[in-house]
């Protein structure tokens, strides 16, 4: 149980990673997500399902090393365990027929983007992508997203592939140029989700973002997880992660993603330097 | 009962309460005068033989005592320690009228903490094993006791708990220095040993449904507790480093933040600290939060001291450590800095009026404001039950509370599906909800018997 099964390097500190998980596997939805705690000590961090196969039993999940967890989740190798997984969590992804969805994911949302594009599409959406990173080393799923989408669109903030500029900008032009999709659905790092809420916004188009706060419970026990949407405070947990993206208080958001920058940063320097000398010592 | 002093207590997060030795024990339970009509027992919601484990301790038959608290509560360690027992067993004590009641709570913790240093275990008898399967949902006091009480009748036992560890506010909520976690998992051990399997990181609900258990399961206990906050609904709530009590407590307890970095979870120790509420777990936060390092703690409650809801003795450990009390007032919003962090709770001053349903004088605000600086607030006015399994499985009434409705026995409104503890009285105590495991144990056991009759369908992994 929780065994990895396999793990592949999808790009510099992204990791692909399927564990042995059937009874998660057996129920999940597409939205859905869950929490891991890779040993004992760690922290619990909530991480998107990104695909799944409910006969072989297994979940896949895509990270970015971004601090002491992740890093830690990055150093199981195949055959380990994690020591906690609970799920699938928050509520599935309404997949309903709208006609033309745009769907657009952001760095390590582009594979959270993957599973929703692919229901959006297996019901008979028109399904326009839009996926984007900050250089295209750092661009992964596209041949994922190409499989489940009619069309796909390309951005880097840099320019080494696809449309120079950001995922807002490649949505602003799509609708600028006359497209009227039904729906736009989002995920990815918060300032992009609130870039991509507004335009939509100014075109009158409904959009949903699936939000991303801290999270410890998961479960709508410890409202860690707590936004604003429409003026309510809401748990993302459980009565989310989607919300309307034009609802949503993305400058809370944002301040509340870093409320723990200062600890973070100490803990990620003390796990670097604990590594250092266990390489060291070899 | 001796206690460390508040100056070294303060600075860590060992127990505070040391204990009786057996000199104490013996000496305090020599007062007991074994009240022939035991007015104390029917204050105790588990029946447990009050005067009888009482006298065994006096004739130093510790181990005899022992057996007779354990039939009453499976996990005296914990009971023992965090019992409101001057509303409880104490209360009925024939010697609290004339002034001291007996300590019964440290009579209890004392036999308990005796039989666990000696490595004494009271014997499992052998039972004869029964083919019904019975699951238990959450692993909190009131699981706990259905599920060894079921057990011991022969039960197949499997209990499902979300979190990564058993026990419930046991082990998230009720910090180390109430009540050390080490404990908490000796007392668990005992469900291992009566053969009950304790499946971790499942939510009910959400990875299995209740529809599903049914077709495995005899039986079903919904024990999932009153987690749920209740949130204040004034103007800056989510301003950074507002916490609930629950998720200040859970990363505390539950994940050890206090052990940050060695354990990863952060918390942001505050210097200046508001802890909202009059409760245990307002006492539990406050405490915490002087622990981490706080300078200054309030408890701010809207009501004065003769109301507040928490167990006495911790009101008093709390204000020996030096947390503030202020009384009469009321959150009415929060400011916060540029970065979203909150630096100010702004107050309503309040007056005492005309009793409530709670039979307690209602609060009414005054219109006279005030507001104090601070750089962390807990929030601790309250949770409501659980919404996870109502919100699944509509057939399960629950009341305009969102608490799940039952008979005196613990039935819900879907057959073949029993519940207790929080989730149907809201906020109760650990020993009210093992009350329940225990009325609901009967009841499944009775109705089986019944059921097996009829022979329903039910099918094996
Ligand atoms: C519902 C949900 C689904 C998610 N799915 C994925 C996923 O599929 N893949 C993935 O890589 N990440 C995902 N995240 C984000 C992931 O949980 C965080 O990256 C992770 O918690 C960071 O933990 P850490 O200890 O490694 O880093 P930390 O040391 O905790 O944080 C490092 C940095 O990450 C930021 N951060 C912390 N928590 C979050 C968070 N919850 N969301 C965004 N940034 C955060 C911090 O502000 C900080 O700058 C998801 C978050 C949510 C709420
Ligand atoms: C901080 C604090 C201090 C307290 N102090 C005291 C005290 O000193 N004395 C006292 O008598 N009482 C105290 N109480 C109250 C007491 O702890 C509770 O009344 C008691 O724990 C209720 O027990 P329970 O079994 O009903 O639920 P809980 O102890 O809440 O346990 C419920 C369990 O169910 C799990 N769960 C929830 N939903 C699901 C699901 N869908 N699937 C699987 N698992 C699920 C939860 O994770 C949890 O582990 C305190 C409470 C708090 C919060
Ligand atoms: S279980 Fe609680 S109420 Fe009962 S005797 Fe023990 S301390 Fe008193
Ligand atoms: S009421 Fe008090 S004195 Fe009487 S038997 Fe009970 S504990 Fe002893
Ligand atoms: S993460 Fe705990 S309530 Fe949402």
């Amino acid at each position: 149980m929780n065994k990895v099964l396999s793990k592949k390097v999808l790009a510099p500190n992204v990791k692909e990673m399927d564990v042995y998980v059937p009874r998660i596997a057996r129920v999940a939805k597409p939205g859905q997500f869950v929490i891991v705690m890779p040993d004992e000590k760690g922290e619990r961090i909530p991480l998107t399902l990104v695909d799944w196969n409910s006969f072989e039993g297994w979940i896949r999940l895509v990270f970015l090393e971004i601090g002491v967890t992740t890093y830690k989740l990055g150093l199981k190798e195949v055959g380990e365990s994690l020591y906690y997984i609970v799920g699938p969590l928050g509520n599935p992804t309404y997949v309903g027929k709208f006609g033309t969805v745009i769907i657009v994911g952001g760095g390590v949302g582009i594979p959270a983007a993957y599973p929703i594009a692919r229901a959006f599409k297996e019901v008979g959406n028109y399904v326009i992508s839009i996926i984007g990173a900050r250089t295209s080393k750092l661009l992964i799923y596209e041949d994922r997203i190409r499989e489940v989408s009619n069309e796909v669109h390309v951005t880097t903030d840099d320019g080494s592939k696809g449309f120079k500029g950001f995922t807002s900008d490649m949505l602003a032009n799509l609708l600028e140029s006359g497209l009227k999709p039904d729906l736009i659905w989002m995920v990815g790092p918060a300032p992009m989700m609130k870039s991509c809420s507004a335009i939509a916004k100014k075109y009158g188009v409904k959009a949903v973002a699936s939000l991303n706060p801290i999270m410890v419970c998961g479960m709508g026990m410890c409202g860690a997880c707590r936004v604003t949407v429409a003026g309510r405070t809401r748990f993302a947990c459980f009565e989310g992660p989607e919300f309307d993206a034009d609802k949503v208080d993305w400058d809370e958001l944002i301040k509340r993603l870093n409320m723990y920058r200062k600890e973070e940063q100490e803990a990620l320097n003390r796990f670097r330097d604990a590594l250092a000398s266990i390489a060291m010592q070899r | 009962m001796p206690k460390r002093s508040p100056e070294e207590r303060i600075r860590d997060f060992n127990e505070v309460a040391l204990g009786y030795d057996e000199q104490m024990a013996v000496k305090e339970a020599s007062r007991c005068i074994q009240c022939p009509e035991a007015p104390c027992i029917k204050g105790c919601p588990v029946g447990i033989n009050i005067p009888k484990f009482i006298k065994f301790i006096r004739e130093r038959k510790f181990e005899e005592a022992y057996r007779v608290v354990k039939e009453g509560s499976p996990i005296p360690a914990i009971t023992g320690r965090v019992c409101p027992q001057e509303k409880q067993c104490e209360k009925y004590c024939t010697l609290a009228k004339l002034g001291q009641p007996i300590a019964i709570g440290a009579l209890e913790r004392f036999v308990a903490d005796w039989a666990k240093e000696r490595g004494v275990h009271v014997d499992l008898q052998q039972i004869d094993k029964r083919s019904e399967r019975v699951a238990v949902i959450g692993s909190g006091p009131a699981g706990i006791v259905f599920a060894t009480d079921l057990a011991k009748l022969g039960y197949d036992v499997t209990v499902f708990e979300a979190l990564h560890e058993a026990g419930g506010v046991l082990v998230y909520g009720i910090p180390e220095f109430r009540l050390p976690k080490k404990i908490v998992r000796e007392e668990l051990a005992y469900m291992k040993d009566l053969g009950i399997d304790i499946e971790l990181g499942i939510v009910v609900g959400k990875t299995v449904s209740i529809h599903e258990l049914l077709e495995e399961y005899h039986a079903i206990f919904i024990a999932t507790g009153a987690g749920h906050p209740r949130m204040l609904g004034v103007p800056g709530e989510n301003l950074n480093y507002i916490y609930t009590a629950n998720e200040f407590l859970t990363r505390v307890n539950l994940m050890k933040a206090y052990l940050f970095p060695e354990y990863d979870t952060p918390i942001h120790r505050g210097r200046r600290v508001a802890v909202i509420g009059g409760g245990n777990t307002a006492m539990d936060a406050a405490r915490a939060a002087l622990r981490l390092g706080a300078e200054e703690v309030y408890v701010l409650y809207r009501r004065t001291r003769e109301e507040m809801p928490a167990r006495r003795e911790e009101i008093d450990n709390a204000e020996e450590e030096g947390v503030k009390f202020i009384f009469l007032v009321q959150p009415i919003g929060f400011k916060g800095d540029s970065q979203g962090n909150v630096s100010d709770v702004l107050l309503m001053k309040m007056a005492l009026g005309e009793p409530d349903e709670s039979g307690r004088p209602r609060p009414i605000p005054t219109g006279e404001t005030t507001d104090i600086q601070v750089d962390v607030v807990i929030n601790a006015i309250g949770f409501h039950p659980n919404p996870v399994i109502p919100m699944t499985t509509p057939e399960i009434r629950t009341d305009n509370r969102g608490r799940i409705v039952v008979d005196s026995d613990g039935r819900t409104s879907m057959r073949r599906v029993y519940a207790g503890g929080d989730i149907v009285v809201g906020e109760g105590t650990v020993i009210e909800a093992m009350g329940w495991g225990r009325k609901a144990a009967l009841a499944v056991h009775k109705d089986l018997a019944i059921e097996k009759k009829l022979s329903i369908a039910v099918h094996k992994r």
